[in-house]
């Protein structure tokens, strides 16, 4: 069964199932909304190792730029081809066709504690 | 995922200081954010112009409403004031005919920059309280209390500086501006690129000057405080008009090669390094008379040892404030604003740069978070200007 993970910091991954080591990030919807009109996306190249935190892309929005961090360490095994040229479709499809890479999971236990869909909303909520 | 570069990310908290348009915009979907100690809308996520893009194009397109009365307004009353305020900047003030109004800066006694201000000569019998001899001045939000008690300071109880808190500032700027205004004030029409009038909106006497900070033609209004919401949903009623945020006014003036007082201009940058020098008098460049004359005056004649230039970095990821300017590997300067111009299709910026390095087309490059940007010297404005000059 898909599994749907949130961070604090408004990262989502998806993954096949609860043991997969593939999994696909993006940023919310609520994310992509804070940051307003995307104009350029920053991807990282397919085959590099990111640590759990570490910065893999900055999203560059008309008012700003952001990072985005990696809610686990792995190997990026792909990158969205279509924001080259639509930067955009992040905000009009954050949690799908909007996705910004696929990684390859080093240690996927360092998923847990991350919030599910309703603690992410609860969350969100705190944040007013 | 964070915001690394913007003052606006945060809501706006219960210490801010609203406008006599806060209400408005919260009624109108604004998105409000802490902007020099005030609860201004970012963008509009209401209505059919939301967000900084579609609020941008429709400014370029129609006519964009925007509440400015965070700035500080002020009267300037006595005899001979505009030689008291001439003391304090570079611009002839003598000749400022009435009904017109002109740009300058403060400038410190090191030749920087205090701030920028406009500064009006009303039109005879226009300000029936504050006599024939005064002089209207719009200056920072951020700076406002500074200005005011530095102009104060230099009067020497010659003339009297009254600071006008209630009264509120609102903007309507784009090629549908002059169209729309003149349905409720037709007398507007006749008005020229920096002109000044004292005008009635549906009844409520109005300071209506033709300028604004967008690059397209429009009026900025003072009106009372208390007017300042009816004479807002009057302008928005008219179909070109839509309600646009800060966002938008940034991307819009920094097309249009305009400075942001604390990015492009401060007390360490002098007029004729940021490009000023059109606003510098004649007579004042015979005479000097004002702070840190003799830096300006000297780079009037030497040529300054710094540029405002504009940027234009190659590929689709934005420059941004502060980020290092390289010519050939060496250091050269700053990006002073930068960002994406909706209008041009493609990132934008100002920088300030060594003189040797400020020539259009010179390749330079930027220091960006992770890699090096390419980019050129390009000619400002990066819009050509619409202004209505008759």
């Amino acid at each position: 069964m898909t599994t749907l993970l949130f961070t604090r910091d408004h990262e989502w991954i998806r993954r096949d199932s609860a043991d997969s080591t593939d999994g696909t990030i993006g940023i919310t919807h609520y994310a992509q909304d804070q940051l307003g009109d995307i104009v350029f996306i920053e991807l990282p190249e397919v085959g590099r190792a990111v640590v759990k935190g570490e910065e893999f892309a900055v999203i560059e929005s008309v008012k700003a730029a952001s990072e985005v961090y990696a809610p686990a360490s792995g190997t990026i095994a792909a990158v969205n081809p279509a924001l080259a040229d639509s930067p955009a479709l992040v905000n009009e499809s954050a949690e799908a066709d909007g996705w910004l890479i696929r990684l390859t999971l080093a240690n996927p236990a360092e998923l847990d504690g991350l919030f599910d869909a309703d603690g992410y909303q609860a969350y969100l909520a705190e944040l007013g | 995922m964070s915001d690394s570069d913007t003052p606006t990310g945060t809501p706006a908290g219960a210490d801010l200081t609203d406008t006599p348009l806060t209400g408005l915009h919260r009624a109108l979907g604004g998105r409000l954010v802490p902007f020099a100690g005030y609860a201004m809308p970012l963008q509009y996520d209401d209505g059919p112009v939301r967000g900084i893009l579609a609020e941008h194009h429709h400014t370029r397109t129609a006519a964009g409403l925007f509440d400015v009365s965070h700035m500080g307004q002020a009267i300037l009353t006595g005899r001979g004031v505009a030689g008291w305020l001439e003391r304090l900047v570079p611009a002839d003030l003598s000749e400022l005919r009435a009904g017109r109004m002109r740009y300058t800066q403060l400038t410190t006694e090191d030749g920087g920059i205090r701030d920028d201000l406009m500064v009006a000569r009303p039109t005879p019998h226009a300000l029936d309280d504050w006599g024939d001899d005064a002089l209207f001045l719009v200056v920072n939000a951020a700076t406002k209390e500074d200005d005011f008690a530095h102009i104060a300071g230099a009067l020497a109880g010659q003339a009297q500086l009254t600071p006008l808190p209630a009264r509120a500032l609102i903007a309507l700027q784009g090629p549908q501006a002059a169209a729309v205004l003149a349905r409720i004030a037709p007398a507007v029409a006749e008005m020229r690129f920096m002109e000044w009038r004292a005008l009635a909106l549906d009844g409520i006497g109005a300071w209506i000057s033709r300028s604004g900070y967008t690059g397209e033609d429009g009026f900025e209004i003072s009106v009372a405080a208390d007017e300042a919401e009816t004479v807002a949903r009057r302008l928005l009623a008219e179909p070109e008009v839509a309600p646009i945020g800060l966002g938008a006014r940034d991307t819009l003036r920094l097309e249009a090669g305009l400075c942001l007082y604390g990015q492009d201009i401060d007390r360490t940058i002098s007029p004729v390094e940021a490009g000023l020098a059109w606003s510098i008098g004649r007579r004042r460049r015979r005479e000097g008379g004002f702070p840190g004359a003799e830096r300006i005056l000297g780079e009037l004649s030497d040529g300054a040892p710094r540029r405002r230039i504009g940027l234009l970095p190659e590929g689709r990821q934005p420059v941004r404030a502060g980020q290092t300017v390289e010519a050939g590997g060496q250091p050269v300067g700053r990006v002073t604003s930068g960002g994406f111009g909706p209008s041009v299709g493609r990132p934008v910026a100002m920088a300030l740069v060594d003189a040797a390095a400020a020539r259009t087309g010179t390749p330079l490059s930027v220091t960006g978070r992770s890699r090096a940007v390419d980019a050129s010297v390009a000619d400002l404005p990066f819009v050509p200007p619409r202004y209505h000059r008759g």
